[in-house]
């Protein structure tokens, strides 16, 4: 589907740019930058030649703050890396600080911590999917998406009375137990949400205009899906089975069954249609988990309030809705880190952009955005 | 001096007829579109949210009129009544009732293809004048894609004339026979789907794709003048979907007077309800995808309808 624009740059003044090359800058504030995103789109017609992903709208220098803070007031900062995603942040961190302080996690714990994770998937690939909706202009799966998206953010709400920054998995375990019903109720929801996510996926997916709004567009091979570091569902769209819930297992994902969708083209539509794919492998895992949860403690015993880990690094990662998310701490005894660095598998993905969109047309730089599902929060950090 | 009159008098009646559309338009897409999304739509400010278009319109109008600094003014400011005048004049060749138009011309169904591409104009002086990269690309696309669909929703509505013998559309919508319905059944869904083209909206509201382009051409206009792109958007569905009823569907099955009209009316609300529907359903095409759609599809499938029309009409 790409155009052939080679020909035409010869066509450039001294800066190299060409005569009839229009440059638009695409946010940081418009409709489908996802937040704050800019781009300096340079056109010739509708045809991108280059495209330019500026960031740093949203940079608050969390990594930086946390060096000021003791390890237990990092907890909140965590969750606004990812903003859509906050359970995995305060998963990665928790699991990075278990390590470095040598904390045993109580078994309950780690269940409900993938169970609230698995939840959050759901939620988060429906603002995804719901996203390149939004992008190709069908506004109606949009709404469809976030109705699954609702009923998991309702539940997220009963669980730690927040909507969005949750701060709910807590170093040696979550922070509150489930509520009582909460576990019925939870299956109500991930046993009706497969249907919903199915006809959204006849709705959405199987509709021939979508299907040719992103089928071919934003192409990325295995070989380059690795070369740049991506991760997560645009990884797994080119055929990279890559996920780190099987392959560097970590909680109880061991004990539960399920499968990794992957794609076949590596293109949009592979890239968007896996996490729906992903949100109804999810409600599976939940369902097994909260057969297998059992009663016990939710938090580990003889957590000082203030931690002291040895001198040391850790690092630990886990696999979040847009890849591997990782945490590197670097402890000098103190109550504080020393260093805290947050891997992001937004950031590593948002970089394709600038490779994937060339040659497509202004409309398909929209997709090829939203397909990569970037949240700005864990992009500028 | 007495046609300037009649004139005046006729434009008046329709860009209130436009308003009026647009008022109900408004409300009834809101309520289709809710209905579609499992939600209510408008439902607070009268029975069941009716006055809601109304208070929208009074907080535009009271809005401050902004012009871009860089804006070319003159051109900037005349747009929006380039699109609309147009459209308003359309709606003067729609045969209201049986034997009745307002404007009853000879040449009427050639009036009704060619008025409305003067629209084009507008969009593209507005997208233009806006000095704003999204407006111009916003206004070339409305451009492309309007000029395009001219074509097969001409000769889909050229096989009408065909068969009827007549440019005049209350003849045209006298010489209907219910067995124009499969007959014309391709005919009709090429003027639909070029109509919804015609005007800009979902799946083919790339001029104004608010994911891409932000608000398109009109990206810049603020308060009434964005008022009259909107109205004009709903008098150009009122047009298309009256037109469409009258001239496909029967219009008034020769019933006569009010009773006509109401169950023209009736038809063509429907359609409307079936435009509003594609709009909620569908994602949007691309602008290649869209230029492919009329040409490689629209266009031969209407000229197969023009040749079968033809051959109808000699046999007859």
């Amino acid at each position: 589907m790409a155009i052939e624009i080679e020909s035409r740059t010869s066509l450039s003044d001294e800066s190299g740019r060409g005569f009839d090359e229009l440059v638009v800058n695409i946010g940081p504030s418009h409709p489908s930058t996802h937040g704050v995103c800019r781009v300096i789109a340079h056109l010739e017609g509708e045809v991108v030649v280059k495209a330019e992903p500026v960031i740093g709208y949203l940079h608050r220098g969390i990594e930086k703050m946390c060096e000021n803070r003791t390890y237990m007031q990092i907890m909140p900062l965590t969750d606004r890396l990812d903003y859509v995603g906050s359970m995995y942040a305060n998963w990665a961190y928790c699991r990075a600080l278990e390590r470095l302080a040598d904390i045993e996690v109580p078994e309950r714990a780690e269940y409900i911590r993938v169970i609230v994770c698995e939840l959050q998937r759901i939620a988060s690939h429906m603002m995804g999917v719901g996203a390149s909706g939004a992008d190709t202009g069908a506004a109606t799966a949009f709404i469809y998406a976030f109705e699954v998206r609702e009923r998991v953010i309702e539940l997220f709400e009963e669980l730690c009375g927040a909507r969005l920054t949750y701060n709910y998995v807590r170093p040696g375990g979550v922070s509150v137990d489930l509520p009582e019903g909460w576990i019925e109720r939870c299956r109500a929801v991930v046993q009706w949400a497969p249907d919903r996510l199915r006809e959204l996926d006849d709705l959405f997916f199987g509709n021939f205009i979508a299907a040719g709004r992103m089928k071919g567009i934003g192409v990325l091979s295995a070989e380059d899906a690795i070369a740049w570091g991506a991760s997560g569902p645009v990884a797994r769209g080119s055929g990279v089975s890559f996920d780190l819930r099987k392959d560097d297992p970590y909680s109880v994902y061991p004990r539960l069954d399920f499968d990794i969708p992957v794609g076949e083209n590596g293109d949009s539509f592979d890239r968007s249609r896996i996490r729906l794919m992903e949100s109804i492998e999810s409600c599976g895992i939940i369902e097994q988990a909260l057969e297998q949860i059992e009663p016990g403690p939710v938090k580990a015993s003889g957590i000082p309030r203030l931690i002291r880990p040895r001198s040391g690094d850790a690092y630990d990662h886990i696999e979040s809705a847009r890849g591997s998310l990782g945490v590197y701490l670097v402890s000098d005894g103190s109550p504080r880190p020393y260093r805290m660095k947050v891997r992001s598998p937004a950031f590593c993905n948002l970089q394709l952009l600038s490779k994937l969109a060339v040659g497509h047309t202004v409309s398909d730089l929209v997709v090829v955005l939203g397909s990569l599902d970037p949240v700005f929060g864990e992009v500028d950090r | 001096m007495r046609q300037v009159l009649f004139g005046a008098l006729f434009g008046l009646l329709s860009g209130l007829a436009i308003a009026v559309a647009a008022l109900f338009g408004v409300w009834w897409e809101r309520k289709v579109s809710g209905r579609i999304q499992m939600r209510f739509g408008p439902t607070q400010a009268g029975p069941a949210g009716l006055l809601q278009t109304v208070a929208d319109t009074v907080k535009l109008v009271l809005k401050e009129d902004v012009t871009p600094a860089a804006a070319d003014r003159p051109i900037f400011k005349a747009a929006p009544l380039l699109v609309f005048a147009p459209v308003a004049l359309s709606l003067l060749l729609i045969p209201f009732a049986t034997g009745f138009a307002p404007l009853d011309s000879g040449v009427g169904m050639l009036l009704f293809l060619a008025v409305p591409s003067v629209a084009v104009l507008g969009v593209l002086l507005g997208g233009w004048s806006s000095a704003n990269t999204f407006a111009t690309i916003g206004g070339l696309r409305g451009a492309a894609q309007m000029v395009s669909y001219e074509v097969p929703r001409t000769l889909s509505l050229l096989s009408l004339v065909v068969v009827a013998g007549s440019l005049r559309p209350t003849v045209v919508m006298g010489a209907w026979h219910w067995w124009w319905l499969p007959l014309f059944a391709v005919g009709f869904v090429i003027y639909l789907i070029s109509s919804i083209a015609e005007m800009n909206r979902g799946p083919f509201d790339l001029p104004e794709a608010e994911s891409e382009l932000v608000a398109g051409y009109f990206s810049d206009y603020t308060g009434i003048r964005w008022a009259i792109f909107m109205m004009s958007e709903y008098g150009a569905m009122l047009a298309a979907s009256m037109f469409g009823a009258a001239m496909f569907l029967g219009g008034t099955n020769g019933l006569p007077g009010v009773l006509g009209a109401l169950f023209l009316l009736l038809k063509a609300i429907v359609i409307a309800t079936v435009i509003i529907w594609v709009r909620w359903t569908f994602p949007r095409f691309r602008q290649d995808q869209l230029m492919a759609f009329a040409w490689k599809v629209l266009t031969p499938l209407a000229l197969v309808q023009l040749l079968v029309a033809g051959a109808v009409a000699i046999w007859l």
